[in-house]
């Protein structure tokens, strides 16, 4: 089934921007969807329409087969947002907070409260429960927004740039929560500026680029049409100039450091092979930028 | 049904966890303003007055005193709470649910009246001080009391829904209600006025509220209380229709 279905979506604002220009995206459920782009380029407006915050100006939108224009207090009770900026009153109590959202989708006191407690021990804030979100850290604040987006158990949870702003350690221990979340079946639909965050976390990805969709297909189809990879190699000892083969860039960084772009037609061992015929032995190799990175810029830019 | 129902109860709790976290900004001050107003205008200056018909003067303002406070904090209430709902952009938690805009309405409107209502008893407690003060219609004073913050928790929300910036939410109050209330016959009875002045003075809302209200305690009005009465409802409909149309539209809470 279709956790999400979007055709034709258009949004133009009052100023006359044009933010989307003809989305079309299908999520299915239980994907763990990336939705990539430059800034200004339509996630955070297309996100926007999906959870009533933003109308559009044309287009269908379902979400698992409900369309939004004719039963969105349906659909919105089947999805989850966490947004890319703070939108909970800094006054409130942790607790409130995340029981008084339950409460505006139906929840009981008892279940909100059961699933409350819930989400705020896995997110580690159920000693905090008590605390004026005020007095959170910056990453206790983003884990409230996701024990918040959780707390009626949505089908579908949209992230915004959760994880922007957040220490590498915390960012870590949002990948593992959301990866658990994905394993337990829950749609999960990802805009991030950290390509790295969505090379591991999703399973699919979508590209957009001034309100359009220029790439949706699984993560393995997307990388393997990357053409080109570049790697820096770091070596045992000084280098001279490396003369470029067929299919094999080089380019001296510094002393000990080169650059090698290799197309997808050449192995990895090939440079290797020549570098040691030049006998230049080599220490450390890493990728120049994350694959997916170097793929996005290439949509990008086109 | 039950759905919105504990939608509307996470609405006005939310709303009364506010007004009581800030007791000291929401509750305290206009129920000293309002005591100044006893001993300043009804004890200093009103022992030097006549009589207004059968009442001293202090019980005649008494009832346009309680009504003004009940008038100014319930607007106050949901122009704060809900322009500081979209200020801080928690508004966002309750339009990406599904709760319907007449819950939202009603919500922050149960909170304006929470507050409107706490203020004007605080307000009555206070004036037992000053007069005794007889009841001659419980029933209607109770009607107005309760239309009237009815009425103006909804035009405060109007506000709230309006306002971009904080000034946005002082000017109708400085500007609009303020010298409504105080020509709304507080202080005195309309009929002192001269004959143009009374006819200009039926076009003020506020003047029919208040003498609704003292009408349920010293059992006079200067005007048809179901005159008053009709137009309390008709406010009523008209605002909050005028509310449900603004969220629905987005004004001022979607792009």
């Amino acid at each position: 089934m279709k956790a999400l279905e979007i055709n034709d979506l258009h949004k133009i604002y009052r100023s006359g921007f044009k933010a989307l220009n003809g989305v079309f995206l299908d999520v299915q459920e239980g994907d763990f969807f990336g939705l990539l782009g430059p800034n200004g380029a339509g996630k955070t407006t297309t996100i926007g329409i999906i959870t009533s915050l933003i109308t559009k100006s044309r287009g269908q939108v379902e979400v698992f087969g409900i369309d939004i224009d004719r039963d969105f207090p349906a659909a919105k009770k089947l999805i989850g947002v966490v947004p890319q900026e703070y939108n909970f009153s800094i006054f409130e109590k942790v607790l409130d907070i995340v029981t008084q959202q339950a409460g505006y989708y139906g929840l009981s006191r008892d279940v909100a409260r059961k699933n409350a407690e819930k989400y705020l021990r896995k997110l580690g804030l159920w000693d905090k429960r008590y605390t004026a979100a005020r007095e959170l850290s910056g990453g206790m604040k983003r884990r409230l927004m996701i024990a918040r987006g959780l707390v009626h158990e949505p089908r579908l949870l949209i992230l915004d740039e959760p994880t922007a702003g957040v220490d590498v350690e915390l960012r870590r221990g949002m990948w593992d929560f959301l990866l658990e979340l994905s394993r337990q079946g829950r749609t999960i639909i990802l805009t991030t500026h950290y390509l790295e965050e969505a090379e591991q976390l999703c399973d699919r990805i979508a590209i957009i680029n001034h309100g359009k969709i220029i790439e949706n297909t699984g993560k393995k189809d997307l990388l393997r049409q990357l053409d080109r990879e570049t790697f820096v190699l770091e070596c045992a000892n000084s280098v001279d100039h490396v003369e470029s083969v067929d299919g094999i860039e080089f380019k001296k960084l510094d002393e000990t450091t080169l650059e090698v772009t290799k197309t997808k037609a050449c192995s990895i061992n090939s440079i290797f092979s020549y570098l040691e015929s030049k006998d230049i032995v080599i220490e450390s190799m890493r990728n120049k930028t994350n694959r997916l990175e170097e793929l996005f810029m290439e949509l990008v830019e086109r | 049904m039950k759905q919105h129902l504990i939608s509307l109860y996470s609405i006005i709790r939310k709303e009364l966890i506010r007004i009581f976290r800030i007791w000291i900004q929401t509750l305290v001050p206009p129920v000293i303003t309002l005591t100044l107003y006893f001993i300043i205008f009804g004890s200093f200056i009103g022992s030097q007055l006549k009589n207004i018909g059968d009442y001293s003067y202090m019980s005649f303002i008494a009832p346009g005193l309680i009504m003004m406070s009940v008038i100014t904090n319930s607007y106050a209430n949901t122009v704060s709470s809900f322009f500081s709902a979209k200020f801080q952009r928690n508004i966002e938690e309750l339009l990406v649910s599904p709760t319907p805009n007449w819950v939202i309405v009603l919500g922050y409107v149960c909170g304006g009246m929470a507050r409107g209502i706490s203020v004007g008893f605080l307000v009555s407690l206070v004036s037992l001080i000053f007069v005794r003060l007889p009841i001659h219609n419980l029933p209607v004073a109770v009607l107005f009391v309760f239309l009237t913050s009815f009425v103006f928790s909804l035009a405060g929300m109007i506000n709230g829904i309006f306002a971009k910036k904080f000034d946005d939410i002082s000017i109708v109050p400085t500007f609009v209600i303020t010298p409504l209330t105080y020509l709304g016959g507080v202080f005195y009875s309309i009929s002192l006025l001269p004959h143009f002045w009374q006819t200009v003075s039926r076009a003020n809302p506020i003047v029919y509220m208040i003498n609704g209200f003292r009408y349920g305690f010293l059992g006079t009005s200067d005007i048809n209380v179901w005159v008053g009465l009709t137009m309390l409802i008709f406010f009523s409909v008209a605002l909050f229709s005028a509310n449900l149309i603004l969220l629905k539209k987005g004004v001022g809470t979607r792009s």
